[in-house]
């Protein structure tokens, strides 16, 4: 009862108005508002100027949407009015959305303090909707091209490689899943495709944002990322800078297909504006001897909703789950990660980590099934709470379970707490409590930070100093 | 110059009063003992001075070169000069050692995290410990000689104008307890303050003290020199009575 009273407080105090302060205007070129009906999707597909097929593959998701119940196991946000959302909005490209004043103080002050260029600053935290970077980022287009790596915006990706798209869009996370992704699938907006041929490997990790611009930063924003075999890619989408958000649901989904031998690593770390539901849908299909490593970090949002989940569908298939998640305030996380061992000799890996501050709550919901015939799989989940005062709290909700004998599954779960003593001592060393615990957070997820690029690290290690200290909770 | 004094100071842990009025000063440069049995409240001292918020002062006052600190958050103390070796202290998870003690080089001495690396490594093998330690987490699986170790390592960088320790001896053996003795003579031999607590004469033999304070019951009872300290050993804490009287006589 405690629990759900203190949910029911944190989504009271969920205004846009009563978070940031103020509200700010989010100019819209197209908006779509009220019921959700097949003529709005038809609308939505119309002004896409979209094939056949894919109207038909929204329709069916709207009817599977409008038919399945709202799932059980989502905590906080049954009151969500599904008909008052702003179901389509398209940003005015092309021009500067909002002035650098108009965003949330918080946000200018965190980005004042980040000492990243101004260029990068507008763009990251929202302001502008293109990264106006043509030098670097044009090169490496054309670096893209003559290896035939494929990248670009979604809907580009529906009208140029209809073929491509259609053979993978959908079936790794189908509509008819639950009843978010049937809504994400009936309405998607935005997103990327991306194509690794086979072979080709990208020496670098590729940060998103700067290649694709805006389009990855949509509400229904639809990824899906081919690696054909043998090919190697590290994508990186969002960021850990703060981005301020004009909407208050977001239901994205990430697709990946992962062909024999190839390695995908994709990570993302998301540190959005505290007026944001997030709903986040992951999945990955691996086959033999392919790898595909996710790493999700959660900084921001109001309440997020993500497991990246992966399939180990061939034989000698691997995967790797980071997951970290921070609730600093009257928020929630409630993340983890599902594994699938379908086949013979395949190994996963889940190391989850959250950090519950100021009144936060984390929860953990995790998934490791090993179905009857995957011989020789092995599988380890590792699941630390960090808790840095008496407000916060967290849970953890792990189901595993293996039904072939020859396999084995490991878990693992520790609670840390910053209690009194360990705090003086660091405070005894003129160390502040501010200080204290960000050391002591960036400690706890090191093993994380050790996979990512290190100007990459950089902002997320600054970003989560300013977190604790006297700027506070970030937008 | 006066380095430290304690007036009259009473104080409270969890509504039990275990400081009743302990009256002491500590002139710069000069290295004291405190000495008293088990639950005479000696760590209660340490800890109040440097500052800890569940020692609570309900009486009396802490002064630091002439400073009132009583009302002082322990940060504050440890930047003015104030350094507390702990009996026990903690397991941190989580953070390295290396990045610790970078981190206490930049806010109390201003070093930055180059100069600090070198530094640390530097002092790693004058004290000759184990390079590895450095890249573990703070006192996590450590014996306690290592953790006493580390905390003498801590007062060898940082350098403080006030060393206070409480029971640096106890746990330790043989070799521990040289190499933690030899970095308190040479600290004291630069300069620096000390207020040695200790429930055995072991370490003294390594050390030249110029006072011996002896606390029972919450009380310093007599102070003097290291005849105190043969008393003791010889008598046990027993043959100091609550006004000093025996020793006196």
């Amino acid at each position: 009862m405690a629990q759900r009273s203190r949910l029911e407080e944190i989504l009271k105090a969920g205004s846009l108005e009563e978070i940031l302060g103020t509200a700010v205007p989010y100019p819209k070129e197209i908006e779509l508002k009220g019921e959700l009906t097949r003529d709005m999707v038809e609308e939505l597909s119309r002004i896409k100027n979209e094939p056949e097929w894919m109207l038909r593959h929204r329709l069916n998701a709207l009817e599977l949407f409008q038919k399945l119940p709202m799932p059980r196991w989502v905590v906080g946000i049954e009151e969500l009015d599904l008909e008052n959302l702003t179901l389509y909005s398209k940003p005015e490209i092309g021009k500067e959305v909002k002035d650098w004043e108009d965003l949330p103080e918080n946000i200018r002050a965190t980005f004042e303090r980040l000492n990243i260029p101004e260029i990068e600053k507008r763009f990251l935290s929202g302001l502008t909707a293109v990264f106006d970077s043509e030098s670097v980022y044009s090169q490496l287009k054309g670096e893209f091209e003559k290896k035939g790596i494929i990248m670009l915006p979604m809907e580009e990706a529906v009208q140029k490689y209809p073929d491509m798209v259609k053979k993978y869009f959908g079936r790794v996370f189908p509509a008819g899943e639950h009843k978010f992704s049937a809504l994400h699938h009936a309405l998607w907006s935005g997103g990327v495709f991306v194509y690794v041929p086979k072979g080709v490997r990208i020496p670098f990790p590729v940060e998103a944002f700067f290649v694709i611009g805006s389009a990855l930063e949509g509400q229904f924003e639809h990824t899906l990322l081919v690696a054909d075999e043998g090919s190697y890619i590290h994508f990186i989408e969002g960021c850990s800078a703060p981005m301020y958000k004009g909407f208050s649901f977001h239901d994205g989904m990430v697709e990946i297909y992962a062909h024999r031998n190839a390695t995908v690593k994709f990570t993302t770390i998301q540190n959005w504006s505290r007026n944001v539901i997030n709903f986040n849908n992951k999945r990955a299909i691996i086959e033999e001897n392919a790898y595909v490593e996710w790493i999700e970090g959660s900084i921001g949002s109001q309440i997020t909703y993500t497991y990246p989940s992966s399939v180990l569908k061939g034989e000698g298939a691997r995967t790797a789950q980071y997951v970290v998640s921070l609730s600093n305030g009257p928020f929630m996380k409630d993340t983890g990660a599902k594994t699938w061992h379908l086949a013979k000799n395949t190994s996963s890996k889940i190391v989850s980590k959250s950090i519950s501050a100021n009144g936060g709550i984390n929860i953990y919901r995790g998934l490791v099934r090993i179905l009857k015939g995957a011989k020789n799989s092995t599988a380890t989940v590792s699941c630390d709470s960090l808790i840095l005062d008496e407000e916060s709290k967290a849970y953890t909700y792990p189901h595993n379970q293996s039904d072939e004998p020859s396999a084995s599954i490991i878990h693992e779960a520790t609670t840390g707490k910053l209690g009194e003593d360990k705090l003086f001592y660091m405070n005894s060393r003129g160390i502040s409590e501010e200080e204290a615990k960000s050391l002591i957070v960036l400690g706890f997820i090191s093993e994380i930070l050790e996979g990512l690029p290190f100007e990459y690290v950089e902002v997320l290690k600054k970003v989560i100093e300013l977190e604790f200290s006297e700027v506070g909770g970030v937008g | 110059m006066l380095m430290l004094k304690v007036k009259n100071l009473h104080v409270k842990v969890a509504d039990k009063e275990i400081l009743k009025g302990v009256d002491f000063e500590l002139a710069s440069g000069e290295l004291h003992v405190v000495m008293g049995p088990n639950g005479s409240g000696k760590s209660t001292l340490a800890l109040t001075i440097a500052g800890h918020p569940k020692y609570e002062v309900v009486n009396g006052r802490i002064a630091f070169e002439g400073e009132d600190i009583t009302g002082a958050k322990p940060e504050e103390r440890a930047r003015k000069g104030i350094f507390l070796s702990f009996q026990h202290p903690v397991e941190v998870e989580g953070v390295k050692i290396i990045q610790f003690l970078q981190r206490v080089l930049k806010n109390l001495r201003g070093i930055d995290e180059v100069e600090a690396y070198d530094m640390i490594f530097r002092a790693v093998q004058e004290l000759g410990l184990e390079g590895s330690i450095l890249s573990r987490e703070l006192n996590v699986g450590f014996s306690g000689g290592e953790r006493k170790k580390l905390e003498m390592l801590q007062a060898y960088l940082v350098k403080p104008k006030l060393l206070i320790l409480d029971e640096p001896d106890s746990g330790v053996d043989v070799d521990s307890l040289k190499v933690i003795a030899g970095v308190i003579a040479k600290l004291h031999s630069e300069g620096t303050s000390i207020l040695l607590i200790t429930h055995y004469g072991r370490i003294l033999e390594y050390l030249n003290p110029q006072r011996v304070h002896v606390l029972k019951d919450g009380k310093l009872v007599v102070s003097g020199g290291m005849e105190l300290v043969k008393l003791i050993e010889e008598k046990g804490f027993a043959a100091v009575d609550a006004d000093g009287t025996a020793v006196k006589a």
